[in-house]
């Protein structure tokens, strides 16, 4: 009898099944009932009920969105000028910028510690920001990077042979070009911002909580219940971003294919 | 126009000079013996010393091994789980690859919290004592999507009725992957070898959640702990400016290795 070639990816439905889709049945479980075992709802509920829990959850989101729009407004010149600057794919300059991806967060995160300890800067929400965006802003650099170097440059030169001036050919044809690298670095950057637990910790000593922390404290403590609840919350603002940028991410990919 | 270029550079360089004085800083701190960073106390490798023979360095040791160790064997058995099942994945059609390929892609887009949630829920509910297996089990299930990922576009190449021939010329379907399939697709799967293992070596939030309470560390849980109890201890330094030394050699030899491979091409 023959062995179909389909038949080999059965182990790793069957693994899929048990390791990544039921953990996750897990999550619902778990946030869907209470400490006695009856289903409820009480575990959202309390988040809404607890003041300090709700305010971190809104002030992560803020620091996240914080993070983003600074990784942007520091990261889209940089990779706009290596775009423009002819520097091969390998150059040391790129590979510069990209290195930092493959470092450990946590020693990135204490990297920054140490040149705050450094400057005898207080470590506060300042910190906080500051330390995120160097951590994050490799993230944003390197899809940006890569759509602006891939981009066709005689759509630039056609405005230019147009009468557009160089800011006119920058905001109409660049930047709407450039949009499906913004949205996976802006993605990229937002989704692990608002997830992060360690990184504020260690950022802050321990004076500012993320809502990511907010979840590990409660699975820690064994309140596993409450815990899953929050993560199922922290993953429906993710699906959310990601729908959104889905959308958005097809309509500036039609927008390209069309010009 | 020069003025315009001048200034992009500066920027570039300022930006450089910015996301690499933290590191710059840790290395150059840590050959000097001082506790509080920014005293220079003279040169000194002390601080090296103690990483490698102080008191720290027995639980720093079965760390790095711990981290190596599972990465090795997670980035093998995900390549193994995640090679064979691109090969199937590939032939599949319709409903049964939407399904397989939506699973796929979930460890990918979740964030390393819920991940490292979801699974410990997961063996808490069945009741396992969490330990290095279940870090291991936890490794392989984020690792092996990358794998899925990076053979996949090497089976697309492929020329798609060898596997057939192969069968029809008398080879157990064992044989054929081993010798028709799996050289044509070498490249993807030492790719996900080397995915899978930097992934797994990096991984923090995941191993925290499942590492259980018997003592196991990785290396970065055991930055983690060893950072929240006392800060930056400056046994911290030497180690950090090796890890970063490691990690740019690794990339260097990776690069170099795929612009041979492209020059051969």
């Amino acid at each position: 009898m023959r062995i179909k070639r389909t038949t080999w990816a059965l182990p790793y439905f069957i693994f899929l099944l048990l390791f990544v889709a039921l953990p996750l049945v897990m999550v619902l479980f778990y946030a869907f009932h209470g400490r006695d075992g009856g289903i409820t709802l009480a575990n959202f509920v309390r988040f809404f009920q607890t003041p300090e829990d709700l305010h971190t959850f809104v002030y992560s989101i803020e620091i996240a969105l914080i993070t983003t729009v600074l990784c942007l407004l520091l990261g889209y010149p940089a990779a706009w000028i290596m775009s423009n600057s002819n520097l091969s794919r390998s150059s040391i300059t790129v590979m510069l910028f990209i290195l930092p991806m493959w470092i450990n967060m946590l020693i990135r995160t204490l990297a920054t510690v140490a040149l705050f300890d450094f400057l005898r800067a207080p470590l506060g929400e300042a910190t906080l920001i500051f330390g995120m965006v160097y951590n994050f802003l490799p993230f944003m650099i390197y899809p940006i990077y890569n759509t602006l170097s891939k981009m066709n440059k005689s759509y630039i030169e056609a405005a230019q042979d147009l009468g557009a001036n160089p800011v006119t050919v920058f905001t109409k044809v660049t930047v709407p070009l450039s949009m499906p690298g913004v949205l996976s670095g802006v993605l990229m950057v937002f989704m692990p911002t608002i997830s992060t637990f360690a990184v504020a910790e260690l950022l802050t000593m321990n004076k500012i909580k993320l809502f990511g922390t907010t979840i590990q404290e409660n699975i820690n403590n064994g309140m596993w219940n409450y815990g899953a609840a929050l993560a199922l919350i922290m993953l429906v603002i993710i699906g959310i971003t990601m729908l959104f940028s889905d959308s958005e991410q097809e309509q500036a990919n039609e927008a390209g294919g069309l010009i | 126009m020069k003025a315009g270029k001048f200034f992009a550079k500066a920027y570039l360089w300022l930006l450089l000079i910015l996301m690499y004085s933290p590191i710059a800083i840790i290395a150059i701190f840590s050959f000097t013996e001082a506790k509080v960073l920014g005293n220079w106390t003279g040169f000194s490798l002390k601080l090296y010393e103690n990483l490698f023979s102080g008191s720290i360095s027995n639980s720093l040791f079965k760390a790095v091994e711990n981290t190596l160790s599972i990465g090795v064997l997670s980035a093998f058995f995900s390549t193994l789980l995640g090679s064979i099942a691109a090969v199937g994945i590939y032939n599949l059609k319709g409903r049964k690859k939407q399904a397989i390929t939506f699973l796929n892609n979930i460890p990918m887009l979740n964030p390393d919290i819920i991940t490292g949630i979801s699974l410990f829920l997961l063996f808490v509910a069945v009741g396992v004592t969490q330990g290095y297996l279940t870090v291991l089990l936890a490794h392989v299930s984020f690792c092996t999507p990358y794998v899925v990922l990076s053979v996949m576009p090497k089976l697309r190449q492929m020329e798609a009725n060898t596997y057939e021939a192969a069968l029809d010329l008398g080879a157990t379907p064992g044989q054929a992957l081993r010798k028709v399939i799996l050289p044509q697709i070498r490249p993807g799967v030492v790719s996900g070898f080397i995915l899978a293992f930097t992934l797994s070596i990096d991984d923090f939030a995941v191993t925290l959640f499942t590492k259980g309470n018997q003592g196991l560390e990785t290396l970065s849980t055991f930055i983690y702990a060893d950072a929240r109890k006392g800060g930056l201890t400056p046994e911290l330094r030497p180690l950090m400016t090796v890890v970063f030394l490691v990690v740019l050699l690794l990339l260097l030899l990776i690069n170099y290795r795929s612009s041979k491979n492209t020059n051969k091409k």
